[in-house]
């Protein structure tokens, strides 16, 4: 019994350290991948490449003081930072990077991912709602609606997986999908399902992972030019701070929660390459996906909230319901 | 103008004194006749005066010529079409009694007719929201009028509601709050700014939101009204120059040709063919700077960070050609009356080709994330739509006029500085949304590169000063050397060009649209009155039109997209 509780006390300290230093160093790759496409240097003043610039950045932060504006909630505006900084965390525990290295392998793994990322989009609407600020109350309402809009084909996207592979086990889900390519979600071709629409499947889910983690051009909570900030407008400081990373580590659990439904876990494409760690395999996919994040958020601008929700209930959800409808009839035939 | 055209407008009106002034017609009509006037210019099919470009005022207290009243106030009324121009001149004999609006004929009437109201205190029978516009509310009296002390500053702090302002616009559009009230919904009123990231200066555009729906819209402005009219009044004419940088400081010298070109105008001085192939280069030059920054702005306002450097990456590297060109980036002061400060360096073709080249390559890779980009399309097509009718009732000029469908451009249809010899297009936008402003800035990026191409090709040798002395400096050999040249440099420096006394406007087409100077000189070396007609206060006075029924995010596009700037807009 105390066994196990060390055990999760291990998890959840590697999973913070994980996250907060993939937050930090996200942020570090975000900003020289845009000064690449943008053609300046981006930060290379603060160390080789300037990777110090994320440490000293959280340094800065931290030795801010915390103001909270007049008439705020106070308990609420306090306990928003760090609500929207928890769900990225714990969802770390169940997410299996490699056959060994996973901190808390469930049978509902899956579920359980999706229960902490709802409850993200409170802390956002909290931090709205008690900054008693228009700005930020007008990106909460925002995010709560895209956070709605965006979850119902991202479920049902993830249950056509379910229905493959029979199992919420995530685990069980990666090992359904070796040895190679050809039995990786995306393309089913020689698992049972042989839906040819998968492709789509995996579109749908990545572009809903962008809604979800609130990234261009989706980024309409914190609309920089109309609502100035969105819902941390009134947060300074480390406030500021773990919203910021919140954001790059629900980056990192949509990346890893794409790999691994989609693209094979910790399996390397073909079987030949099964000598090099499966960790690496994963950690290579995970950072693909989230350089494409990267790639998509400086190149286009962002879209309205009425086209954002469009998106979601006229295009995503027809197209991810009639998945599930083909996935559900092809595993009847097959 | 032609003669005929002349003739044909002054035959309309019998019993109205009308003379020719440069190449416009200035009539002057007594108060009782003006309303009929007015409304015969806009409404006759012959005439048709649609674009009223400018209204002021002019105090005659000190003027050394005795005139009937001490007020008058100035109507400046333009056919696009077949390129006429007119001045209605009105004496007004009690400024608190007035003269009747023409707010109904043209709607940049509203806001013209406040900056009178607000500078003169000429009241105007009938407007709608006479208020001050560019002063402080709680400002005390007239600062044009020429008994107002230019020291005697005021400071006003208090900011104004505008409560009565927005409930009267609410109701204009029919919003019925009691039916709101039913569903349980609310108005809410939003400022942005005067301190907003979107407004790119200091405007407040206050709102009455439905969510994210605009309702009502009104706007304060004058946030950064400095007195540029006022002090010019203090300057010799020479010495007003620096402070046209000012006023649209993205494209800085244009502001300055169009000054020294309406000055110009009325000394009558032709000045030299290199100094007019220089001066079309310029403006060409910054009327690309100009919009690259219009337009990386407004990109910027939509999310779309990356334009922003491809555009402003050759917007920086232009700056430093212009300032080796002229000596400074931003605010080069370059023109003097009668020529240019210096001649370009040697060899600045090569420099100008390299640089031109690197912006049609940047222009050119933003269009390439922007021009098939659905997510543009989606934003910008069919929002913020004007009607070539509304926007130039409006006043609208320039670009976004043009975007309206309307090909009006001065360079073409009341060309200075040689342009009917260039050839290049007047890019023309069809229904007069976001999308189309953004797009005919975008081409004509193009068609200024085009001009300058062909400038540079054509530009001759000789000398950039005209040879009069007494409106240009005499070169320093003769200054040292001879007594008639230390003379006129004396006099010029200490009393300025001596500009004969009249009145007269001229205009330039501007980055913006349509740049006017409207001057009274009274024979000494400073303007008696300097009043600027400036293209992007009557774009902003017609801002609630393109705004209201959208939403929040496409106001910010929208104010991206017109170009407002704070220097130009406020004065």
């Amino acid at each position: 019994m105390s066994l196990t509780l060390l055990n999760v006390i291990f998890a959840v300290v590697v999973a913070i350290a994980f996250a907060a230093l993939n937050a930090a160093y996200l942020v570090w790759a975000e900003r020289r991948g845009a000064g690449r496409i943008q053609r300046r240097p981006g930060p290379n003043i603060n160390g080789p490449f300037g990777l110090f610039q994320p440490p000293l950045d959280g340094l800065k932060l931290m030795a801010k003081q915390l103001t909270i504006p007049g008439g705020a909630d106070k308990i609420l505006f306090v306990a928003a930072p760090v609500l929207s900084m928890f769900p990225a965390i714990m969802s770390f525990v169940t997410i299996p990077f490699s056959e060994m290295i996973v901190a808390h392998n469930m049978n509902v793994g899956l579920l359980m991912i999706f229960a902490f990322a709802s409850s993200g989009s409170m802390a956002l609407l909290f931090a709205g709602w008690s900054s008693r600020n228009k700005y930020a109350m007008m990106s909460a309402v925002r995010s709560v609606s895209q956070a709605v809009a965006y979850e119902i084909p991202m479920l049902i996207t993830a249950i056509t997986i379910v229905l493959m592979t029979g199992t919420m086990d995530l685990m069980e889900i990666v090992r359904q999908q070796g040895p190679s390519i050809l039995h990786w979600n995306i393309f089913p071709l020689l698992t049972n399902s042989h839906n040819l629409l998968m492709p789509f499947s995996f579109l749908i889910f990545f572009t809903c992972t962008l809604a979800e983690t609130n990234r261009a051009p989706f980024d309409l909570g914190e609309a920089e030019s109309e609502l100035v900030a969105g819902f941390h407008i009134e947060y300074g400081s480390m406030g500021f701070g773990l919203f910021f990373m919140a954001e790059y580590a629900n980056i990192v659990i949509g990346s890893c929660l794409t790999t691994i439904l989609f693209l094979g876990g910790w399996h390397p494409p073909l079987p030949f390459l099964g000598f090099i760690p499966g960790v690496v395999w994963f950690l290579l996919k995970i950072y693909i996906l989230i350089a494409t994040f990267i790639w998509i958020r400086w190149t286009f601008p962002r879209t309205t909230i009425y086209g954002l929700l469009n998106l979601s209930w006229k295009i995503l959800i027809p197209i991810s319901l009639f998945n599930l409808l083909l996935t559900a009839g092809l595993l009847k035939v097959f | 103008m032609k003669a005929t055209a002349i003739e044909k407008i002054c035959s309309k009106f019998p019993g109205i004194a009308c003379r020719e002034v440069l190449n416009y017609v200035e009539m002057t009509v007594q108060p009782e006749q003006l309303e009929e006037t007015l409304s015969r210019l806009k409404l006759y099919p012959e005439l048709n005066f649609g674009l009223l470009l400018d209204i002021t005022g002019i105090d005659y207290l000190e003027y050394p010529v005795a005139q009937d009243c001490r007020f008058a106030v100035v109507y400046t009324i333009r056919n696009w079409r077949d390129n006429m121009l007119v001045q209605v001149k009105v004496p007004v004999p009690d400024p608190d009694k007035g003269v009747p609006t023409c707010t109904h004929l043209w709607s940049s009437a509203n806001w013209a007719e406040r900056e009178v109201y607000d500078q003169y205190g000429i009241n105007f029978i009938g407007h709608p929201d006479l208020r001050r516009i560019l002063n402080h509310w709680q400002f005390k009296g007239h600062p044009l009028r020429k008994d107002y002390d230019i020291f005697k500053g005021q400071v006003c702090y208090d900011s104004y509601s505008m409560e009565n302002e927005i409930k009267n616009r609410l109701l204009a559009n029919g919003v019925d709050e009691t039916t709101m009230k039913d569903i349980n919904t609310e108005i809410m009123f939003l400022n942005l700014g005067p301190s907003h990231p979107a407004t790119h200066g200091a405007i407040r555009i206050f709102t009455a939101l439905d969510g994210e729906s605009i309702l009502a819209n009104v706007n304060e402005i004058g946030y950064l009204h400095r007195g540029f009219e006022k002090t010019a009044e203090n300057r010799t004419y020479n010495q007003v120059i620096p402070l046209t940088d000012r006023l649209n400081y993205c494209s800085a010298m244009m502001n300055n040709i169009a000054y020294v070109k309406a000055v110009e105008s009325w000394l009558g001085i032709e000045i030299t063919e290199r100094c007019k192939f220089m001066r079309v280069v310029m403006s060409e030059f910054f009327r690309v700077q100009d919009h690259l920054v219009c337009i990386a702005a407004n990109l910027v306002d939509m999310g779309g960070l990356t334009n922003y450097w491809y555009l402003y990456n050759e917007k920086e590297a232009s700056y430093d050609l212009i300032s080796r060109l002229t000596g400074a980036r931003l605010t080069s002061s370059f023109t003097r009356i009668g020529g240019m400060y210096r001649d370009f360096y040697d060899g600045w073709e090569h420099d100008m080709e390299v640089q031109l080249k690197a912006i049609e390559k940047g222009v050119s890779d933003s269009l390439a994330l922007v021009l098939k980009n659905r997510i543009v399309h989606d934003r910008t097509q069919g929002t913020c739509k004007l009607s070539a009718e509304t926007a130039l009732s409006y006043g609208f000029t320039g670009p976004c006029l043009r975007a309206s469908g309307v090909p009006f451009d001065l360079r073409k249809d009341n060309p200075y500085y040689n342009y009917e010899s260039f050839d290049f297009n007047v890019p023309v936008g069809s229904t007069g949304d976001i999308y189309d402003r953004i797009m005919v800035r975008f081409e004509e990026i193009f068609e200024s590169i085009k001009i300058i191409r062909q400038a540079m090709k054509h530009i001759p040798d000789g000398p950039i000063f005209v040879k009069d002395h007494n409106a240009v400096l005499p070169p320093k050999s003769e200054v040292y050397n001879n007594i008639e040249g230390l003379a006129n440099h004396f006099k010029l420096i200490f009393e300025g060009v001596k500009v004969p006394s009249g009145e007269w406007y001229d205009s330039f087409e501007a980055a913006n649209g349509e740049l006017g100077f409207h001057f009274v000189a009274d024979g000494s070396g400073k303007p008696y009155k300097l009043k600027v007609r400036p293209p992007c206060f009557y774009i902003m006075g017609g801002f609630h039109e393109m705004v209201e029924g959208e939403m929040i995010a496409d106001a910010v596009i929208n104010l991206g997209s017109i170009n407002i700037i704070g220097g130009e807009l406020d004065r």
